[in-house]
C-alpha cells in the first residue's frame, strides 16, 4: 500500500490486520444461530457494521519522491488522516525491481515476519512478467541475507513455491 | 584504453571474481552462480583483469564452498528445482584455485611481452577463461622458430614451442608406459626438422622414428624419413630386421671390441650384475693389454681358460668369472666385432656434419638394455668429444659454431641414474648444457630413477600422465607452484595429453597433442623440407 499525495509517497507492506469491537471493553459475541449464510447475519444485525472496526498495520519499506524509488525509511512519517491506497500491479512491479526491501523485512521484529517475506514475494511475483525468474532472483537475495540461518531460509523458500 | 581496442580484443567468458590468495599459494576465485563447477577442469587457462595489469594463470584446483557450515548439516531441499536454483551460487558456490603465472602491464597487454607474475591481482578482480588471443600472446604464433605441438584443453588455439630455445638445453619427455611419449617425441623431432632447429641423433630403441612407427591400437604411422627423405639417414645395428621391415638403411653399424672402453662397461654394472671389483678389473686389463684386451678376454671360453687368465693377470678367479659372464652374452651380439669394418662414429659425424639427421635403429636388439646403453654411450661419447673439439676450435678461430645437435635416448634412467650419471657421457652433456651445442632429449617412464642433478638441469620437461608419487616428485622438483602442478599432472588423461613446463614455454601448459597420423597432419608436418646445413668450414679434421 501507499500513502501520500504525490510529493512524497510512503510505501509500506501490510503485515497485520484485525477486526474488533470499537469499544475495547466489549467483546463481540457469537451471532447467527439459525441463519443460512454469513450475509444473513449482517443483514439481520445492521448495527454490526458500525460496532466493528478493522485495523491493519503496515511496515514502511521505502518511499517515492519525484518518481524515484528509495528503499529505506522516509524522512518523515505518514501524516495523520492521510489517505491510504492499495498499490497497482504496475507500482508493485516498479517497486520490486530492486529487492533491497527484503533486508528491512528480514530484520524487522514483527510477528511471523518470515510469513510476511514469502507472502510479499508471492504477491510481487504476480506482478512480474517472468514470475519464476523473479522468485529465483529473490530467493538468491534471501539466501545471501539469511546465509547463516539455513533453517529459516529453507522455510521461506518452501513457501515461495506457488 | 579506447573502446575500439577493447571491442577488437576478444575476451574470454567471465567465470567469477578473486576473493583471496597469495602469490606463493595462488588465488581463490569464487565462481559466478551461472558457471557450473562441472564445466571446469584443472589445467585450463584463465586470465585475471587487475587494475593495471592482466594476469595469466593456470587452474589448479576446483572446490566447493558454502556460506555457512551448518548448510552441510542441514542441506537445503535441492530435489526441488526452484530451491536448487536459488541456493546454487549463493549459499553454496564453486571455487577455483588459480596460480597466477604471468602478467602484462596494461589490461590488454598488446604491446608488451608477458613477464612472470610478481604480485597477485587485487580483491574482486574479474576472472575469465583465456581467449584464443590470450594464448597466442603467451605462446606465440607458428613461425620459423615456433612449432605447433598441440592445443590447450578445450580450446582450438595452437600452443607453440619455441624450438630454437628448446634445443639450447637438454629436455625430457616423461610419462608412464603407453601414455604417448613416443608419439610426442616423434612430433617434437618432426618439429626440429621442419624448423631446422637442430640436427638429431636418435638412438631408436624400438624402431619407431626412422621409417615408420606403430600406433597405439595397431596401424602404422610415418617416421621421420618419410617426411624428410633428403634430411634423414637411417642407420641400423640389425640389418636383417630392417630389411624384413622393408626399411632401406643408409649404413649398417658395427662396433669393434677395441672401441669399447672400461667406462662403458662400468655403467653397465647394474644391468650386467657386475661386482665393483669386476668393473674395476676392466680398467686394469685395459691398462695392461691396451685396446685388444676385450677381444682376448671374451674369446676365452672354458672355465679352465678363465682361471688361467685370472692367474696370468693376477686377478681373483670369481672377479674374472663375474666379468666374463657379464660380457660374454653381450659381446655375442652380431654387431659387436673384433674389428669393425668401418668407423661408425666417423660415418655418423659425416652425416651430422652435412646437416643430416641420423636415426640409429636397434632392430631386434632394442630389448637388450645392456646393448642399448653400451652402444648409445659409446657413440655419444665420441661424437660429443668431436663436437667439443669442434666448438672449441670454432671459438679459437672465431668461426661459426656447429649446428646444435640433439641426442635422443630412451630408457634414460639406465644412463642417468645416480650411480652412473657422473660416469656416462649423458650425465656430462646434461650438466654442461649448451656449451658445446650438444643437448639431450631424454625419454623415460621412471623419472625418479634419474639423477636429481640431471633432472634439475633439464630445460623443458614434457610429461604425460605419471601416477607414481616418486616420479611426479622427481619431475616437478624445483618448479615453482609444484603442489599445484601436481594435481594437474595427476589428472592428465592417459593419452594424448601432456603438461609442458620449463625453458621453452613462458608458463606451464597442458596440451592435447596435435594430431599425427592422418593425411592432412602429414601434409602440415612435412612442410618445410629443406636443404642440408651449408658446410661453412671443415672443422672436423
Amino acid at each position: 500500500m501507499k500513502t501520500g499525495e504525490g510529493e512524497l509517497d510512503i510505501l509500506a507492506i501490510v503485515h497485520n490486520a484485525s477486526t474488533r469491537s470499537i469499544d475495547p471493553t466489549r467483546r463481540p459475541i457469537a451471532r447467527g444461530e439459525g441463519e443460512l449464510s454469513e450475509e444473513d447475519v449482517f443483514a439481520r444485525n445492521p448495527q454490526l457494521e458500525k460496532l466493528l472496526r478493522t485495523e491493519f498495520q503496515a511496515l514502511v519499506v521505502g518511499y517515492v519522491r519525484d518518481g524515484a524509488h528509495r528503499f529505506y525509511l522516509p524522512p518523515r512519517p505518514a501524516r495523520l488522516h492521510a489517505f491510504v491506497y492499495l498499490c497497482e500491479p504496475e507500482e508493485i512491479q516498479e517497486f520490486s525491481r530492486s529487492l533491497d526491501f527484503l533486508s528491512i523485512l528480514t530484520t524487522s521484529r514483527i510477528a511471523s515476519g518470515d510469513e510476511l517475506v514469502s507472502a510479499c514475494l508471492r504477491l510481487a511475483s504476480e506482478a512480474q512478467p517472468d514470475k519464476e525468474a523473479f522468485l529465483v532472483t529473490a530467493g538468491k537475495e534471501l539466501s545471501l541475507l539469511l546465509g547463516r540461518e539455513p533453517q529459516r531460509l529453507n522455510a521461506i523458500l518452501r513457501r515461495l513455491r506457488t | 584504453m579506447s573502446e575500439e581496442i577493447l571491442n577488437a580484443y576478444e575476451q574470454g567468458k567471465r567465470l567469477g571474481i578473486v576473493v583471496e590468495g597469495s602469490l606463493s599459494q595462488g588465488v581463490e576465485v569464487k565462481l559466478d552462480p551461472e558457471i557450473s563447477v562441472e564445466d571446469m577442469a584443472v589445467g585450463r587457462y584463465v586470465t585475471i583483469d587487475g587494475k593495471n595489469r592482466r594476469f595469466f594463470g593456470i587452474l589448479t584446483d576446483v572446490s566447493l564452498g558454502a556460506i555457512d557450515r551448518s548448510l552441510s548439516i542441514t542441506p537445503p531441499d535441492v530435489s526441488d528445482p526452484f530451491i536448487a536454483k536459488v541456493v546454487s551460487g549463493t549459499s553454496v558456490y564453486g571455487k577455483l584455485h588459480v596460480l597466477p603465472m604471468l602478467a602484462v602491464a596494461g589490461i590488454l597487454g598488446i604491446d608488451e611481452k608477458p613477464q612472470p607474475a610478481k604480485t597477485v591481482p587485487p580483491h574482486f578482480s574479474t576472472v575469465r577463461t583465456a581467449s584464443d588471443e590470450d594464448i597466442a600472446l603467451i605462446f606465440g604464433r607458428e613461425d620459423e622458430h615456433h612449432f605447433y605441438v598441440g592445443n590447450p584443453l578445450d580450446m582450438e588455439t595452437k600452443v607453440c614451442l619455441n624450438l630454437a630455445e628448446l634445443v639450447k638445453r637438454s629436455n625430457g619427455v616423461f610419462g608412464k608406459s603407453g601414455t604417448g611419449k613416443t608419439f610426442l617425441t616423434r612430433i617434437l623431432l618432426v618439429g626440429m626438422l621442419q624448423k631446422n632447429a637442430a640436427t638429431n641423433l636418435i638412438f631408436d630403441m624400438h624402431n619407431e622414428y626412422g621409417w615408420e612407427g606403430t600406433k597405439e591400437g595397431g596401424g602404422k604411422v610415418k617416421g621421420l624419413k618419410q617426411h624428410f627423405s633428403s634430411q634423414v639417414a637411417v642407420f641400423t645395428l640389425d640389418e636383417e630386421s630392417s630389411r624384413r621391415r622393408g626399411v632401406s638403411t643408409d649404413f649398417v653399424v658395427e662396433i669393434g671390441y677395441d672401441e669399447i672402453e672400461p667406462e662403458d662397461i662400468e655403467i653397465l654394472r647394474d644391468t650386467l650384475k657386475l661386482t665393483e671389483r669386476a668393473a674395476q678389473a676392466a680398467y686394469r686389463f685395459r691398462r695392461r693389454l691396451g685396446g685388444s684386451w676385450l677381444e682376448k678376454f671374451v674369446n676365452e671360453e672354458s672355465r679352465d681358460e678363465i682361471n688361467a687368465l685370472a692367474k696370468e693377470w693376477d686377478e681373483h678367479e670369481a672377479t674374472i668369472a663375474n666379468l666374463h659372464r657379464g660380457l660374454e652374452g653381450l659381446m655375442r651380439l652380431p654387431f659387436f666385432k673384433p674389428k669393425a669394418r668401418e668407423d661408425s662414429v666417423r660415418r655418423i659425424l659425416e652425416y651430422l656434419d652435412r646437416g643430416l639427421n641420423v636415426v640409429l635403429e636397434f632392430g631386434r636388439y632394442g630389448d637388450n638394455i645392456a646393448a642399448y646403453v653400451l652402444v648409445a654411450n659409446l657413440l655419444s661419447r665420441r661424437i660429443h668429444q668431436r663436437y667439443r673439439e669442434r666448438t672449441e676450435r670454432s671459438l679459437g678461430e672465431g668461426a661459426q659454431k656447429p649446428h646444435p645437435l640433439v641426442i635422443t635416448i630412451e630408457e634414460a634412467h639406465k644412463f642417468l641414474n645416480p650411480a652412473v650419471a657422473s660416469q656416462t657421457i649423458f650425465g656430462t652433456i646434461a650438466r654442461e648444457m649448451r656449451k658445446y651445442n650438444v643437448t639431450l632429449l631424454i625419454i623415460d617412464q621412471r623419472p625418479s630413477g634419474i639423477d636429481e642433478e640431471v633432472m634439475s638441469q633439464l630445460g623443458t620437461k614434457i610429461t604425460c600422465l605419471l601416477e607414481n608419487e616418486k616420479d611426479i616428485d622427481a619431475v616437478l622438483a624445483g618448479v615453482s607452484g609444484r603442489s599445484e602442478l601436481r594435481s594437474v599432472l595427476a589428472k592428465l588423461e592417459p593419452q594424448q595429453q601432456a603438461l609442458i613446463f620449463g625453458h621453452a614455454v613462458p608458463m606451464p601448459v597442458v596440451i592435447r597433442t596435435r594430431e599425427y597420423g592422418s593425411a592432412e597432419s602429414y601434409r602440415e608436418l612435412g612442410r618445410g623440407e629443406k636443404r642440408g646445413v651449408t658446410k661453412d668450414k671443415d672443422l672436423w679434421e
